[in-house]
Parts: structure tokens; C-alpha cells; sequence
């Protein structure tokens, strides 16, 4: 470039007459142009699929959910019949050993996925509903609707949880289902109290009140505008919420009123574990279902977290 | 603007206008103190006051955010606060429409800027084929500026004026023929201000829309109204042509605002002086009554019966210096 | 006047998530000793970021402090260890902040607060301290100090608030004071009384104030000297008269244009079209190109060199250039440049 294309008004018209608009200015140089319209759901997945982390996690329990669907197919062995030695390590014939009734401990694993699915996700899924409706009620009416969900939501928060579950799986007694039912109908208020302070907090933005004046109707503006925007605490919640419907299971087990033996969970195949000379004699027994907790718990987290960025707009 | 003056036909008429918070109670705010003023058809009538003047509140009533505790609203001879049935208020909402202070806060950040237009195109059958509301959404990005490749995008991708425009954009989707638009400039950047404020005098020209324009900004204010009402602390102390309000502020409060407020020219700045003013001159004891009077034509000011006189008088000196 | 603070070729980046984030690209400038000195850009121009390098407040997570120095009293403050910085900051170089909550502690009377502050610079017994707290609360022009110090940061209005912070930054007696954006959040009639605390203790105390604002006309009522940032440089430094009435960067044509006075009467404000840069994207010549109307051809390719208007006017346009075509300016800016012109020949404003 010569000196005197250097110097050279690139948009002459406007340069010499300063009361022009500058419409054409304006717009920002369009990089992109794609014109297509693409949902809600492939936009969230497009970003979703862009954290490793959170997708390995989303196979992960696919997996797990899978393998405890086909557990029949799957399973070695009967999880409830002794097959073999009483304590054997693992060997080809059991690849994770056996209990020290005989069973084979790879199959009771496969056999208690269902176990920590079921209870872990069924009774999280049965609050989660229980505790984002009266929320989202208590929250957006308010007044006497709000007073009185608070005021249940506070009994059911002065017993101790754990005892009332304990009490409640006694009487109808203990199987899996019952305490799932149990675990969920108990678990709500903390999740409702929650999701009340989120609808609080969001009623009062602006966007709530653009809906408003835009014309969507209350339950629009309750479940797209206030219940997506409630979302990441609400799906943090979820998660912690399985890992602990998990553990809680396992607690129920350990104390008999849990899942049965010679049924199997993760849960009772880890508290039959709990003797000093299982713990460093027979690792086969309680490193599986020990690593199964962690990972899909792990799993779990990376899931919410993955699904929290993907339908925030902070993503890029 | 005077001669227009005469065969102006109201659009919107506040009487005697209250909204008060937690009422009876120990932390009663009268956010609104009994205002009554009318807009008329395709005017920009600019509301100015500070924080907690209630100007905020004022609109948000107008446009049914807000219940008022008494008083009346009449928005094209109809009482808002009759107004009853989902068909009805789905009118109301499509002849009024408002923009908000935070272009971040007024987005949903969960929907992308197509629904958030669609959604308002379809509540409103402005248009029905999806193929007419994807040309409508389009139409309306290009009208505010925003770069059509942008319609799959969240508000969090987008800057604050672009969230402005956007805001703008779902305020147009229905065809208003009124706009509130709070604080809309407050959060922008002083170059985008200029292009916002532009953009909505452009449209009122092409569209001949009436706007109701709050803000504190009382340079931008007297840029963009016809009318000007001042408010404080819940009541409206002066309205006037702004022209007038400018030239010839008569209630002490609207003398002490235009006497605070900086200007880009140093000379001018550094000649300012401000004037204090004490908000108890328009706290009147119980049994004075203190009202809007009309002192000029077309200029208001809130005060007293016994007061009255001397704002006429003030009037007719400064208009006579002219 | 002697300098006391000198920025010396200052570029600091951002490492986030998205990339390298050039938050301030090469910023020259100088503080007098008992000048205002106005910094004015928009919401991401690095006029933030640069003075917060100076008490180096910012996060050390992820700040880059790629070049350049700091220099104040011959030392060079970027590169002081932690320990001796904190024998400078908040004690030699004070700052206030748009939201003063965020620098007072809400749980401490502002008594004590002021009081701990007093007692860092002078070894004086308690009682004193306190004492002296009370004197600068009433200083600040706070009513009933006495009392006023025996309560909580959350007691006081806005305003009020915004006071107590600027007698807690002034108990050190410092050198300088920044203040960034300290009257956004106000009201114009508390602003007005804020902006002439500051310019009442200024000349009182002999201190030395960096202001920071969006705001033109705050600038004007403040301001010694300006600089004008634009996407992490300065494009313009003068005194205030010459930003004022005789500017010569586009974006400063703009900036004062854009904002209507109380005698604009056109049905079109002169705005700056676009927004400002991608701060992730390198940029190619002259960062305000893409908006400016005035735009030359070399503005694409090459970053504008600071052309010397005067002894203390520089602005970074290739305009200044010998070589630059003619151009229409803006009818405000011609109105402005005419007063100038006026004000030179009557030499109404000497060189100082």
C-alpha cells in the first residue's frame, strides 16, 4: 500500500457529512450465517456434548442403568445361591470372588445396580416432584398457600428423618420398594424450601416481569421463565440427593430394614463387609461396591454439572 | 408543540394515583402519593426523578405489575383495573408494552432470542405459519439492528445494547401503540445510549407510538420528551413542556435537580451551581392541601392554595424577562 | 508540578476459560502531584483494570501483568513484594469504590473502622484515634459525627455511605486517591455534593485523586487533565479544556456528541455506531475502526502513534497525520473547536 491509499476515508460519504446516520455501521460485520432455527433440546445437547467430563458421565450411567436392567443376562451366577468356596478370591471362575456364604460377588454387584438405581433415583425422582410443586406453589402464590406447605414442610423437618424412616419400614415392612416409597415421600421439604427461595428470588427480576407484560399465561410464566432459572440448585440437589438416597439405603440394610439378604444392594454388600479381617484379608468384597458408589455418584455430580452449563447461558 | 396542544386527544389518564407498600404496617411506603396527570396520543412524556421517587412504580401500575391501592387509570377510556379475562388483558398487553431497566435482568437467559420473539409473535397471532413467524422475528432484528444470524443465541451471548435492542425488539413484536420504557438507557454505555435513544425516536416516528419514558438522566430526558413530570418521593412535584421545565423550573426540587446534574461542557460545568434543596417544602401539614395548580398554561406545579399565587407571579416574571 | 505516579507502557491480560483477555494494551500516563486527573472510557476499556494494578487489587488468579511499570516514589510498585506493597496500598494510595459496602466491614462501627486506619499511620492511643475518627466523619460532612461513628455501615443512605468510605480512605493521609466510578450509583444530587467533597479535600489536603467515570460531564466538573480510554489504550490525554474544546480522536468527537446537552435540538444524536471490540480477538490496527466513521485506510492496518497536539495534548489518530485527508467534523465539535480557537486568542488559558 502506497502512501496514498493509506490515506483514504474508507467511508467517504459519512467522514464528510457528520449529520448522516450511520446506519450502515451499525451492524456488527456478520461472521456467521447460518439461518436455520434449531431447538432448545439440540442446542442444550450441541452444548452438553461439548463437556467430556459430564458426557463420559452421562454413558457412564447409561451403563450402570443398562446393566441393571439386563442383570439376568448379565449375572454369572444366581446373586443369591452359594456357588462357591465360602470367601474365595477372585479367580477366573468368579471374577470378584465370592461371600462368605459362597455367592458370587460379581453377580450380587450386577444384581444390586438395580438396588441403588431404583431407591437412589426412585425415591429422588418422588420428592424432587413433590418438593418442586409445593415450592413452586408456596413461592408464586404465597400468602396462606405459602404459609401453610412452610408450616408441613416444618414438621416434617423437626422429626428426625432417619428414625421416622426406620419406623415407617418397620411397620409395613422392609423391602426395597417400601423404602423407596418411604425415602421419597420424607425427603421433600428441604428441596421445597429450596425451590421456594429460587421462585422468590426469580419472581422479582425483570424478565418475570417481561413475561408479565408480554401475555403468557401463569403456568408459562411459572415453568419457562421461573422453573428453568431454579434449575442448577434444583439439579445439585438432585444429584447429592441420590448419592445420599444411596447411603441411606445402605444404612436401612445395615441395620436389617433395608433390602434383605440374601437379596444384594451396594449398600448390604458393603456392610457385610465391615469386619477388620474383610477389611484387609478380602479387598474383593468391598472395593467393587465401594467403587460403584463413588463412581456413580461421581457420575451423577459431573451429570448436573455438565446439564447446568449446557442449559445456562454463561456456556459458550 | 403549543399549538397541538389543543386537539390532542388523551391516550392514558392517572387520577389521583396511589400504590402503597406493606400498608398498615410499620414499614409503609407510599410509593406513589395521589399523581394524576394525562399522555396524550403519540407523545413522549419523560418522567424524572431520583431513586425511590416512585417513578419506577408509577409505570409499573400503569402497565398492571403493580395493583394500585386507589385511584384510577384509564388507558383508552377504559379502567385497567376492570379489566377481567384472559382475552381482554392479552389486548391490553398488546397495545402496551414496556422496556426495562437491566437489559441483562429482562431477558430470560434460559431462551433463546427466537422464542423470546416467537413466543410473543404467537401469544398474539401476529402471525401463525411458523415459516411468517421466522420472517417476523427476522423483520424485527433487522428494525433494532441485531445481526439475523444471531436468532439461535442466548442473552448471555449478547452485549448490553444488543440485549437492549432485543428487549425492544419483544416490545414490538405486538404493534404497541404505547411504551413504558424504565431506566432503559441507565445501564448502557454512553455510545450505546446515543444509538438506543435513536433507535426509539426512529420508531415513534415510523410507527407514531406514544412513549412514557422514566429515567434520571434529565439531559437524555429533555432530548427525547415532549412533557416532563418530576417526581419525589412518591409525588409529583412539576410537569411542564420540557422546553418550559428547562428554561423556567419553578418548584425549588426541579431547580435543585437541573442545578446538580453535570454537563459535557466545561465551561458551563465549572459555572454551575449547585442548589440544596429541603424536602420538607412540599411536606404540608395535615390540614393544608397541596395539589398540582396549573400556574402557566400547560406548566403544574405541586403545592399549596396559599403558595399558588407566588408560582404565578414567578411565572409571568420569567416568562416576561423572555 | 512534579510527577508523582508514572504508568509506564502498562499491558495486563485476562487468562479465562475463553482465552487471553487484553484488558489494558499499552497504557502511558503521568500524575501530577495535586492534580484530578479523569480517566473516561466505557464499560470495558481497561480504565478500571489500570488503576487497579496500581495497589495491584487484582486477581492474582488469573491477571497477567504482561509489560510496563508503575513507578511511584522511584520504586516500581508491579514489582514490590507483597509485604511492602502493603505498606503502600490503602495507606499511600487510597481508593474508593462504586459500592462502598464492598470496603466496609458490616459487622465494625465506622468509628472503629476510621479509628484502625488512623492508628496504621500514627502510634496514638486508642481514645485519639477515635477522636480523630469523628473528625473525619465531620470532615467528610457527615452530621453528628459523634454519633454517626458508633454505627454500622448499614445504618447510613447511599450517599452517606459513600462518605464514610472517603473518610476511611483519607485516615491514612494518603499520597493519592482513586476513585473508581465513586458516584455511578447515585443519585445526580448526591453526586453533585460527593463530587465536591472530593474537590474540597483535594485541595485541602494536597492529595492527588485519579477519577475514573463513564460520565462526560462529571469529567467536566472534576477534571485537570483527561484521558480518554477506548479498548485498553488511551487514544487522548489533555488538560480538560483541550479534551473539552479542542478534541481530536473520533471516538472523543463521539463520546461528547453522544450525549445530548441541554441545548442539543436535533431529532438525531450523533451516536458511535457497534460496539466495542471482542477483548479474545487480536486486534489489527486501530481498535476503534470498525466504528468510527472517519475511518482511513491505514486505520486497519496500523496502529495510530500518539500525534502531539500540544505540549500536553496527545491523542492516537491518523487523522493527526500530514497525509490525513480533510474531514467534516461533527457540528458540536466544529462549536467547540471554535471556542477553543477563541480561547487561545485571548489567551484566556495560558500553557500550564
Amino acid at each position: 500500500m502506497n502512501n496514498a491509499d493509506k490515506f483514504v476515508l474508507v467511508h467517504e460519504e459519512l467522514a464528510l457529512n457528520p449529520a448522516l446516520p450511520d446506519t450502515s455501521l451499525e451492524l456488527e460485520n456478520g461472521e456467521e450465517k447460518q439461518q436455520t432455527i434449531e431447538s432448545w433440546a439440540s442446542i442444550t445437547w450441541r452444548r452438553f456434548k461439548k463437556d467430556k467430563m459430564a458426557l463420559g458421565s452421562l454413558w457412564f450411567l447409561l451403563a450402570v442403568i443398562l446393566v441393571a436392567i439386563l442383570a439376568p443376562v448379565l449375572s454369572p451366577y444366581d446373586p443369591v445361591k452359594t456357588v462357591g468356596d465360602f470367601g474365595a478370591a477372585p479367580s477366573a471362575e468368579f471374577l470378584l470372588g465370592t461371600d462368605d456364604v459362597g455367592r458370587d460377588n460379581l453377580s450380587r454387584l450386577i444384581y444390586g445396580s438395580r438396588v441403588s438405581m431404583i431407591v437412589g433415583i426412585g425415591s429422588v425422582i418422588i420428592y424432587t416432584i413433590i418438593g418442586i410443586t409445593l415450592g413452586l406453589l408456596s413461592g408464586f402464590f404465597g400468602g396462606w398457600v405459602d404459609s401453610i406447605i412452610m408450616r408441613i414442610s416444618e414438621v416434617f423437618m423437626a422429626y428426625p428423618r432417619f428414625m421416622i424412616i426406620l419406623v415407617i419400614v418397620s411397620l409395613i415392612g422392609p423391602n426395597m420398594w417400601t423404602v423407596m416409597f418411604v425415602m421419597g415421600l420424607m425427603g421433600w421439604p428441604p428441596l421445597c424450601r429450596l425451590v421456594r427461595g429460587e421462585v422468590l428470588k426469580i419472581k422479582t427480576l425483570d424478565y418475570v416481569s417481561s413475561a408479565v407484560v408480554t401475555g403468557y399465561t401463569p403456568s408459562t410464566i411459572v415453568f419457562q421463565h421461573i422453573l428453568p432459572n431454579a434449575l442448577s440448585p434444583i439439579l445439585v440437589n438432585f444429584t447429592f440427593g441420590i448419592a445420599l438416597a444411596v447411603l441411606t439405603e445402605a444404612s436401612l440394610s445395615f441395620l436389617g430394614l433395608g433390602v434383605q439378604p440374601p437379596a444384594s444392594s451396594w449398600g448390604n454388600m458393603l456392610t457385610a463387609a465391615q469386619s477388620l479381617n474383610i477389611l484387609t484379608n478380602e479387598p474383593w468384597r468391598w472395593i467393587p461396591p465401594g467403587l460403584c458408589i463413588l463412581f456413580t455418584v461421581l457420575a451423577i455430580n459431573f451429570l448436573g454439572d455438565g446439564l447446568n452449563d449446557a442449559i445456562g447461558s454463561d456456556a459458550k | 408543540m403549543t399549538e397541538q396542544n389543543m386537539n390532542r386527544k388523551p391516550i392514558l389518564e392517572v387520577t389521583n394515583l396511589c400504590k402503597i407498600f406493606n400498608a398498615k404496617t410499620a414499614s409503609e411506603v407510599r410509593a406513589i402519593d395521589n399523581i394524576s396527570f394525562t399522555i396524550y396520543e403519540g407523545e413522549t412524556f419523560g418522567l424524572v426523578g431520583e431513586s425511590g421517587s416512585g417513578k419506577s412504580t408509577t409505570g409499573r401500575t400503569i402497565i398492571k405489575l403493580e395493583e394500585p391501592t386507589s385511584g384510577q387509570v384509564m388507558y383508552k377510556g377504559k379502567d385497567i383495573t376492570k379489566i377481567k379475562g384472559r382475552e381482554e388483558l392479552l389486548n391490553f398487553r398488546k397495545s402496551m408494552q414496556m422496556i426495562f431497566q437491566d437489559p441483562f435482568a429482562s431477558l430470560n437467559p434460559r431462551i433463546p432470542v427466537k422464542k423470546i420473539l416467537g413466543d410473543a409473535i404467537r401469544l398474539h397471532g401476529m402471525a401463525k405459519t411458523d415459516a411468517e413467524v421466522t420472517e417476523l422475528i427476522f423483520k424485527l432484528m433487522d428494525t433494532v439492528g441485531i445481526n439475523r444470524s444471531y436468532v439461535n443465541r442466548y442473552p448471555g451471548e449478547f452485549s448490553g445494547g444488543q440485549c437492549q435492542r432485543i428487549g425492544i425488539a419483544r416490545a414490538l413484536c405486538v404493534q404497541p401503540d404505547f411504551i413504558i420504557a424504565d431506566e432503559c438507557l441507565s445501564a448502557l454505555d454512553v455510545s450505546i445510549q446515543a444509538q438506543i435513544v435513536n433507535l426509539m425516536i426512529q420508531l415513534r416516528k415510523q410507527r407514531n407510538m406514544t412513549y412514557l419514558f422514566i429515567a434520571h438522566d434529565l439531559a437524555m430526558v429533555k432530548y427525547i420528551s415532549d412533557r416532563i413530570g418530576v417526581m419525589k418521593d412518591g409525588k409529583l412535584l412539576e410537569l411542564a413542556e420540557a422546553e418550559e421545565l428547562y428554561n423556567c423550573p419553578l418548584h425549588p426540587y426541579t431547580f435543585s435537580l437541573l442545578s446538580a446534574s453535570p454537563v459535557t461542557d466545561l465551561i458551563l460545568e465549572r459555572k454551575r451551581k449547585r442548589v440544596d434543596y429541603d424536602v420538607n417544602t412540599h411536606k404540608y401539614p395535615a390540614d393544608v392541601k397541596a395539589e398540582l395548580f396549573e400556574v402557566g398554561p400547560g406548566h403544574f406545579v405541586y403545592c399549596s392554595e396559599a403558595e399558588r399565587a407566588g408560582y404565578e407571579a414567578k411565572y409571568k416574571e420569567k416568562h416576561a424577562a423572555k | 508540578m512534579d510527577t508523582i505516579l508514572s504508568i509506564k507502557d502498562l499491558t495486563i491480560s485476562f487468562q479465562t476459560l475463553d482465552g487471553k483477555v487484553a484488558a489494558v494494551r499499552g497504557v502511558n500516563l503521568d500524575l501530577k502531584r495535586g492534580e484530578t486527573l479523569a480517566i473516561v472510557g466505557e464499560s470495558g476499556s481497561g480504565k478500571s483494570v489500570s488503576v487497579k494494578a496500581i495497589n495491584r487489587i487484582l486477581p492474582k488468579r488469573n491477571t497477567i501483568y504482561e509489560k510496563g511499570e508503575i513507578i511511584y516514589e522511584n520504586r516500581n510498585l508491579l514489582a514490590l513484594s507483597e509485604t511492602e506493597m502493603e505498606d503502600v496500598r490503602g495507606k499511600k494510595i487510597a481508593m474508593i469504590f462504586q459500592d462502598p459496602m464492598t470496603s466496609l466491614n458490616p459487622t465494625m462501627k465506622v468509628g472503629n473502622q476510621i479509628a484502625e486506619s488512623v492508628l496504621v499511620k500514627e502510634k496514638i492511643p486508642k481514645a485519639e484515634a477515635w477522636k480523630k475518627a469523628v473528625e473525619l466523619l465531620g470532615l467528610v460532612g457527615i452530621r453528628n459525627p459523634e454519633a454517626s461513628a458508633n454505627c454500622y455501615p448499614h445504618q447510613f443512605s447511599g450517599g452517606m455511605r459513600q462518605r464514610v468510605m472517603i473518610a476511611l480512605s483519607l485516615a491514612c493521609k494518603p499520597d493519592i486517591l482513586i476513585a473508581d466510578e465513586p458516584t455511578t450509583a447515585l443519585d445526580v444530587t448526591i453526586q453533585a455534593q460527593i463530587l465536591d467533597l472530593i474537590e474540597e479535600l483535594k485541595v485541602k489536603l494536597g492529595t492527588s485523586v485519579i477519577f475514573i467515570t463513564h460520565d462526560l460531564g462529571v469529567v467536566a466538573h472534576v477534571a485537570d487533565r483527561v484521558a480518554v480510554m477506548y479498548a485498553g489504550r488511551i487514544v487522548e490525554v489533555g488538560t480538560a479544556e483541550e479534551i473539552f474544546y479542542n478534541p481530536q480522536h473520533p471516538y472523543t468527537w463521539g463520546l461528547i456528541c453522544s450525549m445530548p446537552s441541554m441545548n442539543t435540538d436535533t431529532n438525531q444524536l450523533y451516536s458511535i455506531p457497534g460496539a466495542p471490540p471482542n477483548s479474545l480477538k487480536v486486534i489489527k490496527g486501530d481498535a476503534f475502526a470498525p466504528r468510527n466513521r472517519y475511518a482511513l485506510a491505514i486505520d486497519f492496518e496500523e496502529e495510530p502513534p500518539y500525534f502531539k497536539v500540544s505540549e500536553t495534548h496527545y491523542a492516537a489518530t491518523w487523522l493527526l497525520h500530514p497525509s490525513a485527508p480533510k474531514v467534516e467534523l461533527p457540528a458540536e465539535i466544529k462549536r467547540r473547536h471554535k471556542i477553543f480557537a477563541d480561547m487561545v486568542a485571548k489567551k484566556e488559558w495560558g500553557n500550564d
